[in-house]
């Protein structure tokens, strides 16, 4: 199935389909991009649901997907070294907790220190659990997210409840210091360009504007830190020396130990990293909210593990699967009519994969993906507003929709979740 | 000789967990100036009067039933190698639909209860098998199917409840769905005290203790006494034996998943049915994760989960006389969190244990110890 080794003397292939499959991985992934913002737009016309492309529908879906994104990293980061990773959630809980404490007392800066230690705190736990005693991972995972709901409730009450700042049970005194915010000059502040062309809503243009403005007007630090952190990730785990032992433990670690790699010292730093990301994620939550809640990932950790799981265990991957779960949040957050314009979305892509099973002579699956994409087209045009409680699951529903669909063609690290011993196989 | 030998590893790992979790938890509390001393004292502290103990007793009983419930749904999937992580959502929303269901129809007594039974464990047990269909059909992991099936459960029972289901007049402060008819109460062994010659409590025990012990039973004889048992452990010590020998592995996924998800309907009934009569917006949560907890340190085996949700239950009984006498009561959490981290390091030292000894055992062909301790079997796989 893979295209990027096609000659250039495949049989039917038609110039058409050429240029929209042929060529580089990259090459397809860009069309398939653009394919996605025409088919928005174009729900977006006829559902007339601006919500769908506005500049802050994307700015929140950014910052929602940036906290999922960061879980998915330091999920990358185990389990490419073969350590999987469900304590995330409880790291993330850490790092919050980390992030309001420091964050009081010291200011956003140290508020982020605060939170990648704790974070990374909760990753070294695992690692000892899991490396050195070789617990099951998911057991000693399940176990992180019990105790570290446990410690910040125990550390907050001891620590928040007779403080003269605020705080209390279940939340710090507020940060000292907001981190600062960056736009872009002309097109995304002054001037404001982009601005301008997204209130005038035409087709396709106003939505790329919508878009592009979305994430580039007042966009934190943390924000920027985070996505240049997916492209980094990708060079130190694929382009040096240091990845390459890294990911050769979460392949075949007794092969690795016999070239020589320190397997037990490298899972170990890529949990602590692990965790550190997390923690990140979770300081990155603190934030946006400029203080520390109790129940402030609500499930995130889980959903970066999804995302990582939908990346197929690759940078780029996961920073899709968290953006995509960061815009379905960002819809029900902010309009709930909205997430029925998705009905329309799903209408659509379904029909879509109906017609190409049917060229390719699947009746069965062509049949059901049509039936389906009848019924969610039904749902749109009857359904006005969907009520709150069945909105707040779109994430995960969606989450699930897509891993059902995608599942099969992932492939882990091959000895992720194993639990290794040295000299024994 | 033997019988000591198979209980001993047994017995081992979780009074060490627990021995090291107290451990732990006073260091942790004397670090931050708590005396561990004093928490202790209150949480024993069952009161001065016969009745005040006897209360006591009953309130950590209450609890244990609906724990250990949980724990033996979380440990049915547990000895096939799966994580059923799902139970939460599974409860929750098998809860809140029998509880309707049970509101609407009116039956009499004993049949009223069996139909509120039968539709929460069905409820559950679908759930739970759209887990085990994503995984032998679409190859989703259990893991992360059961995690975003409990958002879209939880999601699902709370539209429910303020929507549909909803039975309190608008306004109230809580919101719950309408109350089951009385016949479909299950009514409290408060009789026992009477015959005991003890001191009866103001407060009633729970009648759905027998239920959780027939279940009890049952799984037990289940796994250890049937083919399908056999089948199920086997897949759970080396999925590639047990498809050599014969055993549809596919078919044992969805299986396990329904037979846990139907005992994680029962978790939310004897609440349900022995106090509140209502499913409503502060119906008990949390029982799902805890269940995972109890499993873990009850090994799995029905007995043992019985005296971890015991002694989940006596540390949650704390939780109030800690607040009223001005101590942090998330002590509670943090000692349940270690003694879980504790049992699972615990158990596996103790695995490698019996495993060196066992080797020394086959080194020495004398000594030879019979086959069929549960720890050799569990050494094969290793």
């Amino acid at each position: 199935m893979s295209t990027a080794v096609t000659t250039p003397e495949a049989p039917g292939r038609g110039p058409i389909n050429g240029l929209l499959t042929g060529g580089s991985r990259y090459r397809r992934l860009l069309w398939i991009l653009a394919g996605a913002v025409v088919v928005l737009a174009a729900v977006r016309v006829i559902s007339g649901e601006d919500a769908l492309t506005s500049s802050s529908t994307m700015a929140a879906a950014l910052l929602l997907a940036v906290p999922i994104g960061l879980a998915a990293l330091g999920g990358l980061f185990a389990e490419r070294a073969g350590v999987v990773n469900i304590g995330l959630e409880g790291m993330m809980i850490l790092g919050t907790w980390g992030a309001g404490w420091a964050g009081y007392q010291w200011g956003w800066a140290a508020a982020l220190v605060g939170g990648v230690l704790f974070g990374a705190l909760g990753g070294l736990l695992h690692a000892v659990a899991t490396v050195t005693f070789g617990v099951d991972h998911v057991i000693s995972g399940v176990a992180i997210n019990i105790l570290a709901a446990g410690i910040v409730r125990f550390l907050s009450e001891l620590l928040y409840t007779k403080n003269v700042k605020g705080g209390g049970v279940t939340q710090s005194p507020a940060l000292s210091s907001k981190p600062p915010t960056l736009s872009l000059p002309v097109l995304s502040s002054g001037p404001d360009l982009l601005g301008h062309v997204e209130r005038l809503h035409w087709f396709l243009i106003s939505d790329v504007a919508g878009v592009l403005r979305g994430v580039s007007h007042e966009v934190g630090v943390l924000t920027v830190l985070a996505v240049l952190l997916i492209p980094a990730s990708y060079l130190l785990l694929w382009r040096t020396a240091f990845g390459l032992r890294l990911r050769s433990c979460g392949e075949n670690p007794w092969a690795a130990d016999t070239l020589g790699v320190a397997v037990y010292r490298m899972k170990y730093i890529a949990v602590v990293i692990s965790g550190a990301l997390a923690g990140m994620g979770g300081v990155f939550l603190v934030f946006i909210a400029g203080i520390y809640r109790e129940n402030q990932t609500n499930g995130r950790g889980f959903i970066g593990l999804a995302a990582l799981i939908f990346g197929n265990w690759r940078p780029g991957g996961l920073a899709a699967g968290a953006g995509l779960f960061g815009f379905a949040d960002a819809l029900q957050l902010r309009s709930r009519s909205a997430v029925v314009a998705l009905l329309l979305l799903v209408a659509i892509l379904l029909a879509v994969l109906a017609i190409t099973q049917a060229i390719k002579g699947n009746v069965l699956q062509s049949v059901i993906a049509g039936v389906v994409a009848v019924g969610a087209l039904i749902a749109f045009l009857t359904i006005d507003v969907l009520p709150p409680g069945i909105v707040s699951f779109t994430p995960h529903l969606t989450t699930l929709l897509v891993l059902s669909l995608a599942s099969q063609r992932l492939r882990p690290p091959q000895a992720d979740g194993l639990v290794y011993r040295r000299g024994e196989s | 000789m033997n019988a000591l030998r198979r209980l001993g590893p047994a017995l081992f790992a979780p009074v060490l967990a627990v021995v090291v979790a107290v451990v732990i938890s006073s260091v942790v509390m004397a670090a931050l100036q708590v005396n561990p001393l004093r928490v202790f004292e209150v949480m024993v502290d069952f009161g001065e009067t016969p009745s005040q103990q006897i209360t006591a007793l009953v309130v950590i009983v209450n609890r244990a039933v609906p724990l250990f419930l949980a724990g033996l749904a979380v440990a049915v999937a547990f000895r096939m190698g799966l994580f059923n992580i799902g139970v939460e959502g599974q409860y929750r929303l098998a809860t809140i639909i029998a509880a309707a269901a049970g509101a609407a129809v009116s039956l009499p007594g004993p049949v009223h209860v069996v139909f509120i039974i039968v539709v929460a464990m069905l409820v559950a047990a679908i759930w739970a098998g759209l887990v085990a269909v994503l995984k032998v059909t679409r190859g989703v992991s259990e893991v992360i199917s059961s995690i975003m099936l409990n958002f879209v459960a939880l999601g699902l029972a709370s539209y429910l409840l303020t929507g549909p289901f909803r039975g309190s007049a608008p306004g109230t402060n809580i919101v719950g769905t309408k109350v089951i008819p009385e016949s479909g109460w299950v009514p409290g062994l408060n009789k026992i005290f009477d015959v005991l010659g003890l001191a009866n409590p103001p407060r009633q025990l729970y009648g759905f203790l027998i239920i959780a012990v027939v279940a009890g039973v049952l799984v037990s004889v289940l796994l250890n006494r049937t083919r399908f048992g056999y089948d199920l452990r086997a897949s759970g010590i080396s999925p590639s034996a047990a498809s050599a020998s014969g055993v549809n592995a596919r078919a044992m996924v969805v299986k396990t998943m329904l037979l846990s998800g139907a005992i994680a309907g029962l978790i939310g009934l004897p609440d349900l049915l022995g106090s509140t009569h209502a499913y409503t917006t502060n119906f008990t949560a949390g029982l799902g994760f805890l269940g995972i907890a109890v499993a873990l340190l009850g090994r799995n085996k029905p007995g043992g989960i019985a005296l971890a949700a015991l002694l989940f239950a006596f540390l949650d009984r704390s939780l109030v006389p800690l607040q009223i006498a001005d101590y942090p009561a998330s002590v509670v959490t943090i000692f349940q969190g270690t003694i879980v981290l504790a049992v699972v390091i615990a158990n596996e030292i103790a695995r490698r244990v019996a495993r060196r000894t066992a080797e020394r055992d086959t080194a020495e062909p004398a000594a030879a110890a019979p086959a069929g301790s549960t720890d050799a079997r569990q050494e094969v796989q290793a």
